[in-house]
């Protein structure tokens, strides 16, 4: 009984989604029940993949111990590198696959000069977050494209399920959530990311290719940037120059709030999920509760301070429950 | 005379201006247990890193069980079978037993050019019995590493290395910082080695210790082996002397 108290104690998603229910019960009762009707959880469901696409792939990478600040302008650059090929004539699935190609290209030199340099990835990021945003507002050349009507965009953004309750775009997401949570908890590939975040000599000790780890895991954080940026174009009908600006840092907060340790090693992909459902709750609830809307950003900024504090709390107190390891 | 199990020929090392080692030549058979010592900056972590990998000699030769080889990474390491215990980045204390014994050589279920599922099963039971075969006694492969004292922690990557049928260890400083009940737990797996048949290199700034598990005492001063002796014909004052 002890230890499985300081098994969940330890799990450290626990703080946000005792968080998570806690703000789903208040808004419930202040918006008298509307906040889980059926309409408002469409609302939600349908922004929750785009923040929670970014969440997924901060998450991974900040459990590989590294940073990713210019989630935000790939968000960007991804779809519009795409709609500006497709003005110039290039089919849809080609258009799509080179702006996939630009994000890999961009977690791959965020990978590149933060490991070959060895300089903090905070600081490579930061520079790429003005760059991207700059490349994305020249491409477009000031005047965003028209998306052309024959994309098929129902594969994203088109009402699916029981009472049309969600968006395609959240069945990729819960897709990719899964198979990031399995990459991450049950492949050895996962298994590399979290010791190489955990404590790189170890992991360097035991043969780990430290650098191609980190690499990969830049990579996947920029595609999954990029598709979540692409899934927001095609919900709006246009690639503007502008979206995703501070997206990064509400995918910090939510991979935090999840429980991420800063410094690496510790974090689990459901937490990251928890914390960007966390973010679209508080959104969604305030304006429902009918505070003012500019008490968001207040709100999410205490809950990743509090969430953390909890979360150290928690951890605190898994360590004095005294269940004997060795016998 | 039995043939060496590694054998160091004029190993060379360069840092910058310093020349760290001197033509240093080292030849251990199997079964042996050498205990390495010198001062700060002798040269021992030095050899010792370039046999595990962690770095290369500018000059020389490393044989392995009689041929020429060329260990560039601690992966080409461990793959001939020399694992290396450090004084404390062995582990990742955030992560739980059985994944710490097995970072890099996972067991797989499902896999596709080295990449797959993880046999969680597998790993679980396989950690159970590494453990107890170095008679640590840990009731479950779950805890995470972090929460074991620092004598556990040098327990279970000995068993690591015994698991994985390593025919030469080397543990740098494995009792730094452990007190004394502690020391004598890593001394009690050092020995136990040595019933097992295992090769070592032990390297301590604590020559009691060295004398306590080795059979044979190789000090190093400015670059050099500067003795070398089985332990039964030197003693403590002899190795103090020439260091």
């Amino acid at each position: 009984m002890k230890r499985l108290l300081k098994i969940y104690l330890e799990k450290p998603e626990l703080a946000g989604l005792v968080l998570l229910v806690i703000l789903i019960a208040v808004f419930q009762v202040k918006s008298d029940g509307i906040f889980l009707g059926q309409q408002n959880l469409r609302g939600i469901l349908g922004l929750l993949p785009e923040t929670g696409l970014i969440a997924i792939g901060v998450t991974l990478l900040m459990i590989s111990g590294e940073f990713d600040l210019s989630v935000g302008s790939v968000f960007a650059l991804m779809p519009m590198s795409m709609a500006i090929a497709m003005t110039h004539g290039v089919p849809f699935v080609p258009a799509m696959m080179l702006g996939f190609a630009v994000c890999l290209a961009i977690g791959f030199i965020n990978g590149y000069i933060t490991l070959t340099f060895n300089i903090p990835s905070f600081i490579t990021t930061l520079g790429m977050l003005f760059m991207a945003r700059s490349m994305t507002v020249v491409i477009s050349g000031g005047f965003p494209p028209l998306l052309s009507s024959d994309i098929p965009t129902w594969l994203f953004t088109s009402y699916v399920g029981p009472g049309e309750l969600f968006r395609m775009s959240f069945l990729w997401f819960l897709v990719v959530g899964i198979l990031a949570g399995l990459l991450l908890a049950r492949t050895n590939f996962g298994n590399w990311i979290t010791a190489v975040g955990g404590f790189q000599q170890a992991a360097a000790a035991t043969g780990i290719p430290v650098k191609r780890v980190k690499m990969v895991s830049f990579m996947l954080c920029s595609v999954l940037a990029g598709f979540a940026g692409m899934i927001q174009v095609f919900r709006l009908g246009s690639p503007l120059p502008s979206i995703g600006e501070g997206l990064e840092l509400q995918a910090v907060a939510a991979a935090v709030i999840g429980g991420t340790a800063l410094t690496g090693g510790i974090g689990t992909i459901l937490g990251g999920v928890l914390g960007a459902l966390l973010i679209r709750v508080i959104d969604n609830g305030l304006v429902l509760t009918q505070v003012d809307a500019n008490w968001f950003k207040f709100a999410v900024g205490f809950l990743t301070i509090f969430a953390v504090v909890a979360n150290a709390w928690l951890r605190a107190r898994a360590k004095r429950i005294k269940v004997e390891i060795s016998s | 005379m039995t043939s060496p199990i590694i054998s160091c020929q004029k190993i060379e090392k360069w840092y910058s201006g310093v020349h760290a080692l001197k033509q240093v030549s080292l030849d251990i058979v199997p079964g042996e247990a050498v205990g390495l010592v010198g001062d700060n900056g002798a040269g021992k972590s030095t050899l010792i890193n370039i046999i595990s990998g962690v770095q290369t000699a500018d000059a020389g030769e490393v044989h392995f069980e009689g041929r020429p080889v060329s260990i560039r990474s601690p992966r080409d390491a461990m793959d001939l079978g020399i694992e290396t215990i450090y004084q404390y980045n062995s582990m990742v204390p955030s992560m739980s037993i059985a994944r710490n014994l097995f970072i890099g050589r996972e067991p797989l279920r499902l896999g596709v050019m080295g990449f797959g599922l993880i046999d969680l099963k597998k790993m679980r039971q396989e950690s159970v019995r590494a453990i107890a075969d170095v008679d640590l006694h840990l009731r479950t492969p779950d805890a995470l590493v972090g929460e074991l004292s620092g004598g556990q922690r040098q327990g279970v990557a000995i068993a690591r290395a015994m698991y994985f049928k390593s025919k030469l260890m080397i543990l740098d400083e494995p009792t730094n910082h452990l007190s004394v009940k502690e020391t004598n737990k890593v001394l009690g797996f050092v020995q136990s080695l040595k019933e097992q048949g295992i090769t070592s290199i032990f390297i301590s700034h604590n020559i009691h210790h060295v004398f306590e598990c080795c059979d044979r005492i190789v000090a190093m001063a400015r670059g050099e082996i500067v003795l070398d002796k089985p332990a039964s014909e030197t003693n403590m004052d002899e190795v103090l002397d020439v260091l």
